[in-house]
């Protein structure tokens, strides 16, 4: 298992654009927003911890279908399904190393954007937070996505239209959680809930990521 | 029971029942519609727009009740494999996306007067406009794989996370704490739910609405059935 999220993340590294893509798309959306909506500071820091979550959404997104599209063509996928580690084991794997190669990033950078939106002080400490416990669940997710659109030739937009609505509870979680950090208030039953989510998430989808796996690799 | 599954019986007990559950629901809508819309009274402070709630009651009811059915039809499907179950399951998901418009525009139509506004993010319109967005995802899906028995999986499985991730989003939007929409008005366990003048004729639509769904799908698997009969002969006749 070890070895399997190595190697994912050396190709994450060496392929290029692993690790900067996303990261460069976040910082694109979140400072198309001032242009969208006027530079008006009071408003942009109302709005900042639902448009960082949403932008970390949407880079989340970006790379989901280079999880299993390339192991597909290459035949690697077929051979970790018969390899003794079980496919449930190797579909968790994919996730955490996509993971690291998008979320983790997403959330250390996420301040940093804050400070372009003027995030309220009090909340950076819950934006980060939130990001670190809500974006593994956003990788899983998207995992059990790309598994199921991995047979697909033009699956890249189904894979949204099918991921996204499945990200609504993280999103309403996470960013409750920021804007009650925000407000001042106790953020932590979002928090707590959010990380019901991720933690369900990690115990079930990797179990329909490999039976969809299955059914694509038939 | 599971005999009337088999795809021949299927398409030999359905034909004639087929034309008695459209009639039936017919029925009920024209008799229910009619005697809602001009045989009650006026709502003492909601006046004639009350009367919406004829459409939008049954529409809404029957829309979650279609993901429920396309639900227990995937559960079917993955366990005993009755190739029916998936056809269903297929057939059910547009009449689903029809019925879940209805209740949003219907809704809208009612809260102009009542809430000063078509749209609000209020938990149930947004769970609402949720299940809209999954019935979207299932259909794409079923369209975008060639093969049938792999699209009738893969659609299952999504049916199935997608129901829990469908019932966790109802909840989550709870947080927000601001309901304008009223709680459940219709129980079973209730002496009386609403106004008996209008609950009979609402009971009536539900009702219809029941067996036009009822009627709706199986006329899709029907036609879903004929359209592979024509699929696996057009495959026999070009191996010939």
């Amino acid at each position: 298992m070890i070895a399997l999220l190595l190697r994912d993340l050396r190709l994450a590294v060496r392929a290029g654009g692993g690790f900067g893509l996303g990261l460069a798309f976040f910082l694109i959306v979140v400072v198309l927003v001032p242009f969208g909506v006027g530079p008006d500071t009071a408003v942009l820091s109302r709005i900042a911890p639902g448009n960082l979550w949403v932008a970390s959404l949407l880079a989340a997104l970006l790379s989901l279908d280079r999880i299993f599209a390339l192991d597909y063509e290459d035949g690697s996928l077929a051979l970790l399904a018969t390899s003794p580690l079980p496919l449930e084991g190797a579909a968790m794997m994919k996730a955490l190393a996509h993971w690291i190669t998008t979320g983790l990033p997403l959330t250390l950078a996420a301040p940093a954007l804050g400070f372009l939106l003027s995030l309220a002080p009090e909340a950076y400490a819950y934006l980060l937070l939130s990001l670190l416990i809500g974006t593994p669940a956003l990788s899983m997710i998207g995992t059990f996505g790309a598994a199921l659109t991995v047979g697909l030739r033009r699956g890249g937009l189904l894979l949204s239209l099918l991921v996204l609505p499945l990200y609504v509870p993280t999103l309403i979680f996470g960013a409750e959680a920021v804007r009650r950090g925000a407000d001042g208030l106790d953020p932590s039953g979002a928090l707590m809930l959010m990380g019901g989510i991720t933690a369900g998430c990690f115990a079930l989808l990797p179990f329909a990521t490999s039976a969809v796996l299955r059914v694509n690799l038939r | 029971m599971w005999e009337y599954a088999n795809p021949k019986r299927f398409m030999g007990w359905t034909r004639p029942v087929l034309p008695w559950t459209f009639g039936l629901a017919g029925l009920c809508l024209a008799v229910g519609l009619i005697w809602g819309f001009f045989f009650t009274p006026d709502d003492f402070r909601q006046g004639s727009t009350v009367k919406i709630i004829y459409l939008h009651v049954p529409a809404a009811l029957m829309a979650i009740n279609a993901w429920i059915m396309m639900l227990v039809a995937s559960l079917i499907w993955v366990v005993r494999r009755h190739h029916v179950t998936a056809l269903a399951a297929r057939a059910a998901a547009p009449v689903g996306v029809v019925f879940t418009l209805i209740a949003l525009f219907t809704g809208g139509i009612w809260g102009q007067p009542m809430w000063g506004t078509y749209w609000a993010w209020d938990p149930r319109l947004t769970s609402f406009l949720i299940l809209f967005l999954f019935y979207l995802g299932y259909i794409a899906l079923w369209e975008a794989i060639e093969d049938p028995d792999t699209a009738a999986d893969l659609t299952s499985v999504l049916c199935m996370v997608g129901s829990v991730f469908a019932i966790l989003s109802r909840y989550a939007v709870l947080f927000w704490n601001q309901g304008l929409h009223q709680g459940a008005s219709l129980s079973l366990d209730k002496e009386e739910n609403v106004a008996d003048v209008f609950w009979f004729p609402l009971l009536v639509c539900i009702v219809g609405f029941v067996l036009l769904f009822i009627a709706l799908v199986l006329m899709r698997t029907r036609t879903e059935i004929r359209a592979r009969r024509i699929r696996a002969l057009e495959a026999r006749a070009r191996r010939a």
